[in-house]
């Protein structure tokens, strides 16, 4: 019975979520375009199957896999596992701190491949380039990229070095990676920073961070516990990116080697 | 038929979702040294959200990418580039301004503001602050979308206006307030539902394939990338103003 309640809360919230688009998409059709809308059946169809979807998979997180993550951030990040029993820390020691970083690359990694934006982008890369991207590559490389952020995000907090400087030293990498990346590549590149952050990932992520931020002594979760969405948001622009700049250096060299052994 | 595509969609979910089964159960195994609590919850949560994966996947390829382009092209048919951008603004303000991540967000953001000592600790400027940095990433996701369209129409190259864009983000980095920088940062990331990218997506992509001379790939993609850019800009400027 709790269930269907909390179930029907969930329901009517993604019902809102969908109803400025509805809105917005009806009164355009009706009152600028003048027109019926193609296909409405269908679409309404697959509207009902997006609000179902999305509410039967976000209950299904929140009962499952959300208190379970956030249980392993604490235990992770309690000093009483990272130090042995009855330590007393004053000051974070960043080597001890081992298998939360390798618990944030991973967690990072799997709620990425599971994130339903990427899936859409994923999808709508592979039709547009015919193929050449293909979507489960996509979707690694941004894993991937989320990965290392998110790793070097705990690893942020541990230190307590300044977020900005991360940040200002991803944008620069950025901008350099932009001159000499296929030109085909960047404008996706830069989407697939965007949309890393969504419905899977932000939870648990702000579950980690704040929860690493409140434990590792001399840290204030105010202050320190933001940022890992950022450096979830930068790092895959940075791997798509050197994904594409491998690929083209790759496929160069093949062809300068296919050059050299036809003009012998 | 129906039956095996239905089995390909729930096949495909499971491998989506499997990642996160396979780390969480090696923590919990290896590292913690702890049984799985609540195991049939567990279950049942993840057949759920297997469920849930496999019908939204199936919601978008019958109805949000096609009513996002077919929305593209009659509004490029039509040829009044004032309802394209009004729609490309509606569309970025309305889905952003209820987004309940940012609500979220932005009332941390007043906590922290408050406990720095930069606003009242009074509840009602509490949410007034809230509110108005609410508006503040709203506004800036609905002229991000529009900035974005404006590109697609004319064919701006897209790494002038991201590099420009960085290089604001970098200088008001150094002027805004440092209880602002981190939440301003992370503004970015949670501005972009699941279920508008999708339609933006399809948005960009409808429009740059019914306009000659744009590439879908090169053209098309490119204005998430705004809608997480202008929302850092802008809430950085709300600290500047505001304090």
């Amino acid at each position: 019975m709790e269930f269907i309640y909390e179930f029907g809360k969930i329901l009517l919230a993604t019902c809102r979520d969908v109803l400025p688009i509805i809105i917005l998409i009806s009164g355009f059709q009706f009152f600028v375009l003048r027109q019926p809308i193609p296909h409405l059946r269908r679409l309404i169809v697959g509207g009902v199957y997006v609000v179902l979807g999305l509410a039967l998979f976000l209950i299904g997180l929140e009962k499952a896999l959300f208190p379970l993550g956030n249980i392993m951030a604490t235990q992770l990040s309690d000093p009483a596992f990272i130090y042995g029993p009855g330590e007393i820390v004053t000051q974070a020691d960043w080597k001890a701190y081992g298998w939360i970083y390798l618990f944030a690359a991973m967690i990072g990694f799997a709620t990425t491949i599971a994130e339903p934006s990427l899936i859409a982008i994923a999808f709508k890369a592979n039709e547009v380039s015919a193929g050449t991207i293909k979507q489960w590559g996509l979707r690694i490389t941004v894993a991937i990229g989320v990965a290392f952020g998110i790793s070097l995000g705990t690893f942020r907090i541990v230190t307590g070095t300044p977020l900005y400087l991360y940040i200002l030293a991803g944008y620069m990498i950025v901008i350099v990676q932009t001159i000499f990346a296929p030109k085909n590549i960047i404008a996706l590149a830069y989407d697939s920073g965007g949309v890393t952050t969504s419905t899977v990932t932000v939870p648990l992520v702000a579950a980690l961070g704040l929860g690493l931020s409140a434990t590792v002594p001399g840290r204030n979760p105010a202050l320190d516990g933001f940022g890992l969405i950022a450096f979830a948001s930068l790092f895959p622009i940075i791997a798509v990116m050197g994904y594409a700049q491998l690929m083209q250096w790759y496929s160069q060299r093949k062809t300068k080697y296919m050059e050299k052994k036809n003009a012998f | 038929m129906i039956i095996s595509i239905v089995l390909k969609k729930i096949k495909n979910a499971f491998t989506d979702l499997l990642p996160i089964f396979l780390v969480i159960s090696f923590f919990q195994i290896f590292v913690l040294k702890q049984p799985l609590p609540q195991m049939g919850e567990v279950l049942f949560g993840a057949l759920l959200v297997v469920t849930g994966l496999s019908l939204f996947v199936q919601g978008l390829e019958m109805g949000l990418f096609p009513i996002g382009e077919s929305m593209a092209h009659a509004l490029a048919r039509k040829g009044s580039i004032f309802w394209l951008l009004c729609f490309a603004f509606a569309l970025g303000f309305s889905t952003t301004v209820a987004e309940p991540a940012l609500i979220a967000v932005a009332w941390e953001a007043a906590e922290i503001a408050s406990q720095g000592g930069l606003i009242d600790t009074s509840r009602e400027s509490l949410s007034k602050y809230a509110f108005g940095l609410r508006m503040s990433v709203a506004f800036s996701v609905g002229l991000a979308i529009l900035i974005g369209v404006m590109r697609i129409l004319r064919g701006w190259p897209i790494h002038y206006l991201i590099i420009s864009g960085y290089v604001v983000v970098m200088l008001m980095t150094f002027i805004a307030p440092k209880e602002i920088i981190g939440i301003a940062y992370d503004a970015g990331g949670v501005t972009t539902s699941t279920i508008t990218v999708p339609l933006v997506a399809a948005l960009g992509v409808g429009l740059a394939s019914s306009i000659r001379g744009r590439s879908p790939l090169v053209d098309g993609f490119g204005l998430i990338a705004f809608a997480s850019l202008l929302p850092m800009i802008f809430v950085m400027g709300y600290g500047l103003i505001i304090f």
